[in-house]
């Protein structure tokens, strides 16, 4: 490994975050839309009025407070200085709760389901795909069962939630219908029963995640199988005498799992805002609806704290990947990128 | 592709005929030895299919929502539900009058037939999907050509700005873009407009996929070949690469149709697409948003949801099969 390549690609680290987190501050500003006018009207609907004299100097306070009353420029630096600090303040529409601890509450609940049901749709869906690429293992079994989940791959994730929610919560009503924890029962973490309930709770949306990406990994890992299978080695390993299931697990599938593995750490980050859609189905207190609720009422901490933190890990993960691929594969060397 | 043979000046029209009985032939045995294309082409005639027997069924007029029914059909203060009973199962609501066409599948709380929805929303969803996809396609090949064959500052300069959008997520973009373009608009936004706006992001993986094919084509020896006798720039990439890709960007064509679709249905199931539409993602939406599934009206969702998983798996086995047709390596063994 060289020091310039790594120098070169920590630099292109800094600059994809710079340019994400940049747009990541214009781009809630250029809907036109005033948070604060936003959150007036919310607390104006929770019957808080206001009278007419008091409204102007209202939001003179608010945009004060949130300094957005200074010209852009300053208020772009000092989004700049919050992004290094880790720290973006107060959300506008749940002031005074920090943007951090917004993030914080919801982070556990998007990561122990996505992350859990992502793992295990890769884990599943890789080892069906290798066996249905190999002659000599129990292929026909795997082209029984695997093939309906190639179609569930391309349905998407919340229509499976629906056909999922109307089956097993509304007609047969073993799981319920959504939400975190049910609505009776008190966030205790060390109380078994409120476990269960957790666990009870995040089965639905789960499942639907991982029904429609088996598929997904299944398919990439069946067609990487095949290209091994036309390599030398293969026929090296053939007529080395070696077993097949050696050949098979040791020739073809660890190197089949690499480009894998390149996918499973590129989707994971994305898999938290990627399922902004199944945390509103199914009501689920993730970072998915903490970041539509702060799109909807345009609390510009949240989005950008959100964002941040989500571009931050993607690009993290690209840089792992780069400087960590040539070392589990010799084959692809430091100078060629 | 048939027709190139009869437009030859210099063949015979007799054997120009059976010129294109034989490619046709050709085209025929070659689909036998790829079911996923014949699959994918079959599940897009059913739904071409279920849309012109709904067309044929119903008016356009029986898709209209409650704010054209007459006064005493009209939700109001007094009255909200003005047609909600439970005499007649599977018809929740009909906004507009009428007695000779029978609701053959039931109609919905907002007035409309949900026959005549399908009529008008299949053709809006899959205009959304060929709007953004193509302009999509054609952005991203013409910049992975630009990117790939010349290489230099241009290629670093779209790598860079592919790379930077792609580590953002898309659908957030596409939200904050789209209220953004609602608001410019006092509110309103017609389903054209959202497809220009997937569009706005739909470029960037053709432009990722076909410059590395464009990549490798590049070291190729008709290509060298066609540059040491001196053709420029355009012309290697029109009359030599151009067509050389053309299968494989017509399978990411599909792809990105595909995934234009998807993109949409999600946006508009967030309460975000074109309320004076019918699309599939806004029928979703209405679903979502009257709570038909815990209220057991199972004809007004489970129809949309159908229509939907078979577009997709149409539009995958479509795609799949023309990856194998575009990439023959892959016959090998499917």
């Amino acid at each position: 490994m060289t020091v310039d390549y790594l120098a070169r690609r920590i630099g292109m680290f800094v600059a994809v975050v710079f340019v994400a987190t940049s747009l990541n501050f214009f781009m809630p500003r250029f809907t036109g839309q005033d948070p604060i006018a936003t959150r007036l009207e919310l607390l104006a609907a929770e019957g808080v009025t206001t009278r007419a004299e008091d409204y102007a100097a209202l939001i003179e306070t608010y945009n004060a407070k949130f300094g957005l009353d200074k010209p852009l420029v300053i208020q772009y630096l000092n989004y700049l200085s919050s992004a290094v600090r880790f720290d973006f303040g107060e959300s506008i529409t749940k002031y005074p709760t920090r943007v951090g601890e917004l993030i914080n509450q919801a982070m556990p609940w998007s990561i122990g389901l996505l992350v859990t049901s992502t793992l295990l749709a890769f884990v599943v869906g890789t080892l069906g795909g290798a066996v249905l690429a190999w002659q000599h293992g129990p292929k026909a079994a795997f082209e029984l069962i695997l093939p309906p989940f190639f179609l569930l791959a391309a349905v998407p994730y919340y229509l499976l939630g629906l056909i999922l929610i109307w089956l097993l919560a509304f007609q047969a009503k073993i799981l319920p219908l959504g939400g975190g924890y049910a609505p009776t029962t008190l966030p205790d973490w060390s109380d078994l029963g409120f476990l269960w309930e957790v666990f009870k709770h995040s089965l639905l949306p789960a499942l639907s995640i991982v029904l429609a990406s088996i598929g997904f990994w299944a398919l990439g890992m069946r067609s990487m199988m095949i290209t091994m299978q036309g390599e030398d080695y293969m026929l090296q390993a053939e007529a080395k005498g070696l077993t097949k299931t050696r050949a098979f697990l040791r020739y073809a599938v660890r190197n089949a799992v690499l480009p894998q593995t390149t996918a499973l750490a590129l989707t994971l980050p994305h898999v938290v805002s990627g399922a902004i859609l199944v945390e509103r189905i199914f009501g689920y207190p993730g970072v998915g609806r903490v970041l539509y609720e702060a799109i909807t009422g345009f609390d510009y901490f949240v989005i950008q704290g959100v964002v941040y933190i989500i571009v931050l890990a993607i690009a993290f993960a690209m840089l792992v990947i780069d400087v960590i691929y040539p070392l589990l594969d010799p084959r692809i060397s430091y100078s060629s990128s | 592709m048939a027709t190139t043979a009869s437009t030859e000046p210099l063949t015979p029209s007799s054997s120009a005929a059976s010129d294109t009985l034989n490619q046709a032939a050709g085209l025929w045995r070659y689909m036998k030895r790829n079911p996923s294309i014949i699959a994918g082409f079959v599940l897009l005639a059913v739904i071409i299919l279920f849309w012109g027997f709904g067309t044929l069924m119903t008016a356009p007029e029986d898709a209209k929502d409650l704010a054209f029914a007459p006064p005493n059909k009209r939700p109001s203060f007094e009255n909200p539900h003005p047609c909600y009973s439970s005499e007649n199962p599977r018809e929740l609501c009909f906004a507009y009058d009428n007695e000779e066409r029978p609701h053959l599948l039931g109609t919905d709380r907002l007035g409309k037939d949900i026959l005549a929805s399908f009529s008008q929303g299949i053709p809006q969803t899959v205009m959304i999907g060929l709007i953004a996809g193509s302009l999509g396609t054609i952005v991203g090949t013409l910049l992975a050509f630009v990117a790939g064959y010349y290489g230099g500052i241009l290629d670093a300069a779209i790598r860079f700005i592919v790379d930077t959008l792609q580590t953002i997520p898309g659908i957030l973009i596409l939200i904050i873009i789209t209220i953004a373009w609602r608001e410019v608009g006092g509110g309103e936004m017609t389903f054209i407009q959202l497809a220009l706006i997937i569009a706005m992001l739909a470029w960037l993986g053709p432009t990722r996929v076909v410059r590395s094919q464009v990549l490798v084509m590049k070291q190729r020896s008709y290509v060298e070949m066609a540059r040491l006798s001196g053709m420029n720039g355009p012309e290697v990439i029109l009359k030599e690469m151009m067509p050389n890709l053309m299968p494989f960007i017509v399978a990411n064509f599909v792809l990105a149709v595909s995934s234009a679709i998807l993109a949409s249905i999600g946006l508009e199931a967030l309460g975000l697409g074109d309320f004076s539409s019918n699309t599939l993602g806004m029928m979703i939406y209405h679903n979502i948003w009257y709570g038909s599934l815990v209220n057991g009206w199972w004809w007004w969702w489970s129809p949309p949801i159908v229509v939907i998983v078979i577009l997709f798996i149409g539009l995958f086995m479509l795609s799949r099969g023309m990856d194998e047709w575009a990439n023959p390596r892959l016959r090998r063994r499917f």
